[in-house]
């Protein structure tokens, strides 16, 4: 149940599409000029990738995965099909978007016409192709807790783009320079809220043993690279014993 | 070797400023932001969609009046798709380091706007030629942001180029860390290259003012 409550905060928060990874820009700074339509948008993705990550999820288990095969008979142990993901994913994440447009047109006519092109879309939203992906390189445990991941993913974008969306319409009345109008000044904004959203960074990492979040890989990385290892061994065990500021970690 | 044409040198050249695909065509932001920490993977990520660019655009601009148009999402997905899953697999034999770092941003190639988007707007109507030329200069414009981006981020941020370091060792405080110059650590973090693409543009509109949004 705790790992449940964590995956779920974790997706909306710390690891959020938007503003961690950035997958689903481009429909995101194209349907954020009005919060209606970003509503509408941001509940059609909770929806496709509810569905499409689990779905996925068995895919990768039962047929992808390497060793996967293995419930066919033991002559099929070795078989490691994990190169046709892309196009197992891309195909399940395609027929699901079909379906959810016939069920979107037959109940709720006016969202239909207020997606208009964007929710054949979000079959190449980056957004939903992403959560699978990430999904399978994370190699999520169970399929309750790849539902969990998809629906959790799905409100973080949606926290994303109702955010901006709304900030849009509010300064559609101030002063912003002209070069910066529209695409320039969206760009700038979203990252000042994804600084906002890296101070989410320290929520669940209270107990001291959990993992540190991904954006940390990569300057530890650099660290490495540019140290001998007696050096890095002596900085490691620095960071280890005393709280250090992240500045300092990359820094030092 | 015959001199393009001044038509098919302007398809290589506009999408390098003047229709960009990411600064103002406002396409493949995606990956354009996630894997810039290093100048060394903007520049993979650059190659990686120049092939599957080239080589995509081409073959739908041969199949174009075979395919059907109630199929013809699939069809695109289906090329790039197989056209990301040789990339993928050639990072992983020939590079794996960096394929780690690009982990599952290689993948989302196939969801790369620019890539379905050129598709749609140019490969489906236009003869191979044109369309392999309309590729490789959108690849190119995407390539040049990134490599742009990724340039700053890593000087910046940790004071190398291509994980060499060029400013000095901040270890043992040689060279321009000598004066107590200390590396930019949020250039390291997702949001700082929301924030360089939005002064990359700001730029570019500056300098040509007809690019300027009404509101």
């Amino acid at each position: 149940m705790l790992e449940h409550i964590e995956l779920f905060f974790r997706s909306i928060f710390i690891d959020n599409m938007v503003f961690a990874v950035f997958l689903g820009m481009c429909s995101y700074l194209a349907v954020s000029k009005k919060v209606a339509t970003a509503v509408g948008l941001g509940a059609a993705v909770i929806f496709v990738l509810a569905v499409t990550v689990p779905l996925n999820w068995l895919l990768d288990q039962y047929l992808l995965r390497d060793g996967a095969l293995a419930w066919l008979g033991p002559e099929y142990a070795d078989y490691n099909l994990s190169f046709l993901s892309f196009i197992l994913f891309i195909a399940t994440i395609a027929t699901m978007v079909q379906l959810v447009e016939i069920v979107v047109e037959k109940f709720s006519p006016a969202l239909y016409n207020s997606l208009g092109i964007f929710l054949p879309l979000i079959a190449v939203n980056c957004a939903i192709l992403g959560g699978s992906l990430f999904m399978q390189s994370r190699e999520i445990a169970s399929l309750g807790l790849a539902f969990n991941y998809g629906v959790s993913s799905g409100i973080g974008w949606f926290l994303a783009i109702l955010a901006i969306a709304a900030i849009r319409e509010k300064i559609r009345y101030s002063n912003v320079p002209a070069p910066l109008r529209g695409l320039g000044i969206t760009f700038i904004i979203t990252g000042l809220m994804g600084i906002g959203f890296q101070s989410f960074g320290g929520m669940l990492t209270g107990g001291g043993n959990e993992t540190a979040p991904a954006v940390d890989e990569t300057a530890v990385r650099k660290i490495e690279q540019n140290l001998l290892p007696e050096e890095t061994e002596e900085i490691k065990k620095e960071i280890d014993e005393k709280e250090v500021s992240y500045n300092d970690a990359i820094n030092k | 070797m015959a001199l393009l044409t001044k038509k098919d040198a302007s398809l290589i050249l506009d999408p390098l400023a003047d229709n960009n695909p990411i600064t103002i065509q406002v396409l493949g932001i995606c990956s354009a932001l996630a894997i810039t920490a290093e100048l060394k993977a903007s520049i993979v990520m650059a190659i990686s969609v120049l092939f599957v660019l080239g080589i995509g655009n081409v073959v739908i601009s041969l199949l174009r009046n075979i395919i059907p148009s109630k199929i013809r999402i699939i069809v695109q997905l289906i090329v790039v798709a197989t056209l990301v899953i040789i990339v993928d697999q050639v990072l992983k034999a020939y590079a794996y380091e960096l394929s780690k770092t690009l982990s599952v941003f290689v993948g989302l190639i196939i969801t790369n706007c620019i890539i379905m988007g050129r598709f749609e707007a140019f490969a489906l109507g236009n003869g191979p030629w044109k369309s392999f030329l309309d590729g490789i200069g959108n690849a190119l414009g995407y390539g040049i942001i990134l490599i742009i981006v990724g340039f700053f981020r890593e000087l910046l941020g940790s004071g190398t180029l291509f994980g060499f370091p060029v400013l000095g060792n901040p270890i043992s405080k040689t060279g321009l860390y000598a004066t107590g110059y200390e590396n930019n650590g949020f250039m390291i973090i997702p949001p700082a290259a929301l924030i360089v693409v939005g002064i990359i543009i700001w730029i570019q509109r500056s300098r040509n003012t007809a690019l300027i949004e009404d509101n």
